[in-house]
This record gives C-alpha cells, sequence and structure tokens, in this order.
C-alpha cells in the first residue's frame, strides 16, 4: 500500500541550521531514500520551499477567498513529503524510524493513500 | 547533531518571541537580556536531564520573568525567592495566554528598538545581531573587523542611547506600526548590504550579514505575512543575494553583473525570490522594496545578459525615480538607458548629477565606462582616476584599474 509520509519540522529551526549540518542530514536522507528505491518502493520526494512562499484559498466561504501563508499556523510546519510504498503499518511505522533517525526533530504523519493518480 | 546542539538551536530559534516578550515585560532591554541569558543558563541545566518542554518559547519567557523577578527582588533587598523546583508547568498557561495577537507588536518593538533612528546604522546593526540574532559579542566583533571590546563598547551606547530615547510600550496604531515596519525594514537592508560592497575575504566576515539579515525579513514576514513591502524586501534580499556566488573570480576580482557566470547563481532562491514578489504583487500596492525586487527578478531570469529585458528595466527605475527620486536611482537607470538607446543618451542623463554625486564611487565608474564606450579616452581617464580615489575596498580599485589599462590599450 502507498503511504504518504508528511514531514513537520520546527521552520524556524531548521532555517537556521548550518550549511555543515543541512548538508549532513541530507546525505543521512538520501542513504535511506537509496534503499528505499532500491527495494523499489519509493515515490515521489518533495521537499517544500518555506511557508512564507505560501497562498492559501479559503473555500468555505463565499467568496472564497484568498491569504497569505499557510493554512494553519502551527509549530511545527509542512516542510515536505514522501510517497512510499509500505506493505503494512509495521513496515510504514520502521521507515518512518529510519528515516526520523536521519532527521530528528519534529514529526512525521504517515497515512495510506486511497487513490493516487499521476 | 547532538542533543546540546539541538537545544542550542531551539533556544535560538525561541530567542526573538521570547526577547520581545520580556521586554515587554520588563521594559528595559538589559533586564530583558539578562533575564533571558538566565533562562538560556537554567534550559541547558534542566532540559538534559528533564527533557525539552513542549513549547520552548514559553518556558523561556516563564522562567525569564522568574528569574529578572529574582533579580529586582535581590536588588531591593526581599527574601530570595527560591523556585529552581517549583514545576514550570503550572506557569505555563499562564505563558499560553500571552496574547498572540500582542507578539507581532512585541517582536516589531524589539526589531524597532535594535533600529532605532536616533542610532547610527553601524549600532542599529549590532545592537539587532546581538538582541534578535543571538550572535556573541565576539562573532559579531569579527564581522564588523573590530576588536570585541570595541563592539563591546558599541552595544553598550547603543543600548543607553535608547534608554535615553525611551521606548514606546503601548500598542501602537496603524500608523506607528506601518513607520516602526519601515524603519526596521531599513535596518535589515543596511544590513544586508553591509555585506556586500566587499573583497572575497571580508566577504568571507561579513557573509553572517547577509544571512542574518534574511533571517530578520524571513521574521517579518512571519509577523506581516501579507504587507506588500515587506514580501518585497524579502524577495530583493532573496533575488540578491542569490548571485552572491558568482560576485568574485577565483582571483578575487569583482565580477561585473553582465559577465557574472549565471550557473553559479542560486536558483532555489531565485524561485523562492519570484514567488514572494508575485505574493506582493497580488496586493497592488508597489513600493520601492517591490520595485528594486522587481529589477532584480529581472536579471536573474535572462538566461545570459544579452536577454536582459532592459526596457523593462528602464520603466521600473522610472517607476522608482517617482516614487523615491534619487541621484542614485537616476545612475542606476542611467545604465538600463545607455543599454537601449545608447553611451550619449546616458551621459546625458547623469551629467546633472555631478554636484550631489561628486563623492560617489560608482558615479565617476558608470561615467569612465561611459566615456570608455564612445571612445572619448582621456575623458575616461579622468572619470575612472576620480573613481580610484573614491575605491572603499581593494576589489573596487582593481576593477577600475583594470578599466583603465583596456584604456591605454585602446
Amino acid at each position: 500500500m502507498q503511504y504518504v509520509f508528511l514531514c513537520y519540522h520546527n521552520e524556524k529551526e531548521v532555517f537556521a541550521w548550518s550549511k555543515e549540518h543541512e548538508t549532513q542530514v541530507i546525505e543521512k536522507l538520501l542513504a535511506v531514500q537509496e534503499k528505499l528505491a532500491q527495494q523499489g518502493r519509493l515515490g515521489p520526494v518533495a521537499r517544500l520551499m518555506p511557508t512564507s512562499t505560501a497562498t492559501t484559498l479559503h473555500k468555505n466561504r463565499e467568496p472564497a477567498v484568498v491569504t497569505d501563508g499557510p493554512f494553519a499556523e502551527t509549530r511545527e510546519q509542512l516542510l515536505g513529503f514522501y510517497v512510499i510504498e509500505c506493505k503494512d503499518q509495521e513496515e510504514a511505522i520502521e521507515t518512518a524510524r529510519e528515516l526520523g533517525v536521519a532527521n530528528p526533530g519534529g514529526a512525521y504523519e504517515f497515512r495510506p493513500i486511497l487513490m493516487l493518480q499521476r | 547533531m547532538n542533543e546540546e546542539a539541538r537545544f542550542d538551536l531551539a533556544l535560538m530559534s525561541a530567542r526573538p518571541r521570547a526577547m520581545a516578550a520580556l521586554l515587554r515585560y520588563f521594559r528595559d532591554l538589559d533586564t530583558a537580556e539578562e533575564a533571558f541569558q538566565e533562562a538560556c543558563l537554567r534550559a541547558l541545566q534542566s532540559w538534559p536531564r528533564n527533557g525539552p518542554p513542549r513549547d520552548p518559547t514559553a518556558w523561556l519567557i516563564m522562567v525569564g520573568r522568574n528569574a529578572g523577578l529574582d533579580s529586582k527582588r535581590k536588588h531591593h533587598n526581599e527574601t530570595e525567592l527560591d523556585d529552581s523546583n517549583a514545576p514550570i508547568d503550572e506557569n505555563l498557561s499562564l505563558a499560553e495566554r500571552l496574547d498572540d495577537s500582542d507578539y507581532r507588536d512585541d517582536i516589531l518593538r524589539l526589531l524597532f528598538v535594535c533600529g532605532h533612528p536616533t542610532l547610527p546604522a553601524t549600532q542599529q546593526i549590532a545592537l539587532a545581531l546581538r538582541i534578535v540574532s543571538g550572535l556573541t559579542v565576539e562573532q559579531i566583533a569579527r564581522v564588523f573587523l573590530v576588536s570585541p571590546a570595541a563592539m563591546e563598547q558599541r552595544i553598550t551606547r547603543a543600548k543607553r542611547a535608547i534608554a535615553e530615547a525611551g521606548v514606546e510600550f503601548e500598542t501602537p496604531g496603524a500608523a506607528d506600526r506601518a513607520q516602526r515596519l519601515n524603519a526596521v525594514s531599513s535596518m535589515i537592508y543596511l544590513m544586508f548590504t553591509e555585506g556586500y560592497g566587499s573583497t572575497p575575504d571580508t566577504a568571507e566576515a561579513r557573509g553572517p550579514l547577509a544571512d542574518e539579515a534574511i533571517r530578520l525579513a524571513r521574521l517579518l514576514v512571519g509577523l506581516f505575512p501579507s504587507d506588500p513591502e515587506t514580501l518585497g524586501l524579502l524577495a530583493l534580499l532573496l533575488l540578491q543575494h542569490a548571485r552572491a556566488p558568482a560576485r568574485f573570480d577565483r582571483d578575487g576580482q569583482i565580477v561585473l553583473l553582465e559577465e557574472q557566470n549565471r550557473d553559479a547563481w542560486n536558483r532555489a532562491m531565485i524561485d523562492e525570490g519570484c514567488v514572494m514578489l508575485e505574493k506582493a504583487a497580488r496586493h497592488r500596492e508597489p513600493g520601492p522594496y517591490q520595485l528594486q525586487a522587481a529589477i532584480a527578478a529581472i536579471h536573474s531570469r535572462a538566461a545570459t545578459a544579452a536577454d536582459t529585458d532592459w526596457a523593462q528595466i528602464d520603466r521600473l527605475y522610472q517607476a522608482l525615480e517617482r516614487m523615491t527620486p534619487s541621484p542614485v536611482v537616476t545612475l542606476n537607470r542611467a545604465v538600463a538607458v545607455s543599454k537601449l538607446r545608447g553611451a550619449e543618451e546616458a551621459l546625458a542623463l547623469i551629467a546633472p548629477l555631478e554636484a550631489k554625486l561628486s563623492g560617489y564611487f560608482y558615479f565617476h565608474g558608470v561615467r569612465g565606462a561611459l566615456l570608455k564606450q564612445l571612445g572619448r579616452a582621456d575623458a575616461a581617464r579622468e572619470s575612472l582616476n576620480r573613481a580610484i580615489a573614491l575605491a572603499s575596498t581593494v576589489a573596487e580599485a582593481d576593477h577600475i584599474r583594470r578599466e583603465l589599462d583596456s584604456l591605454v590599450a585602446q
């Protein structure tokens, strides 16, 4: 089953990382990604631009309203996502842990994808 | 990253909001700073033992407030309250009640205090780096190539000036808020430009300035996500900083924009800058930062120097002239005019600026280059010699010297 792994992290902290630290984290993540790719499980990987670049359309009102910024002001922000094939919940948890070791801090929310269309 | 480094990072990113809240509470910069330092010390003692709190900022504010109060009580010779073992949690709900709509003005106030118009530019920047960014005095001293003792003095002087000027602790009205935002933006842009105009050696020392300016601009955007000029400021900084890797060649020589290796430009930064600019434009309230960012964006979008849309750049400079007329804007516009309609017309445009810009390196540099294009070697040489006399860095002087050498070769 395909899962989406949503990466939440304190954006201010992430942007305060030194270049060396950033490089280290990315290298460790790439190693995990490589492994998943070799297993044929890795789907799209996205790293998002900062939330300052986000815009939100609130369509719960009429007319719909466009505002600057992410949908919700949260302590941790959505910074990226993975689509990864996992055979069951246990494998999903294990995958999240592996990614989490490469990139500690914040959280991964992972959820099965009902339908993914390319 | 080890645990201690992670805690340091959490402390640094909590600094602006925590310092701002403590400043509002104690109404005194020194007290707020000492309280924050004390809170950080306690964090580094308690967090490894008890684990980090869910909300580091609230924790730091609460502990900072208690620490500051304790210190005040000590000064008044009252019984010392020992709350070092008091559970922090019961105080947390109080911290959460800190009105979220106020913290925006708190941080703006903190930045405004640092960027106070009564302070000279270098003091503004030093204070902001110390108070908001949390750089150490040693780090800041290194950036400005002065001794730590001299930097310490500069910061103390700045704080004294602010104490004398007095800080407004009322919630600002819309007009005051706009004025503060303006002053803070100027300070941030000043910090950014201080990181430029230097040799590769000083560029390395000053690298932190551009990075910190961008970080503060991001902070500002976080507080005022819909303010077009704030978005424009961040866009401008990103678009300009994206070119930094191409500004010097291997020998430390300045590389002009039109000769820069565009593959070295930071594309991710350019993309982000362009998005911020588009977001700003949606509000249909043009302003100087947005206009300058738009000009920078045109350069960034040109695949080669020859692809540059100089006509659009000319139009944007004209709009900037109308908005914030200044001889420097006209000088920059003249460069665009020379690309569109030739050096003669550009020279005519800058001729009236001679009096105002006679002490400005770029005026003589641009005039020299234009005269050189027209083959007027003697006049060009005269301008370029005046430019060299005004060069403030080795790289600038070297660049003009190369221009002079190429004249001899003609």
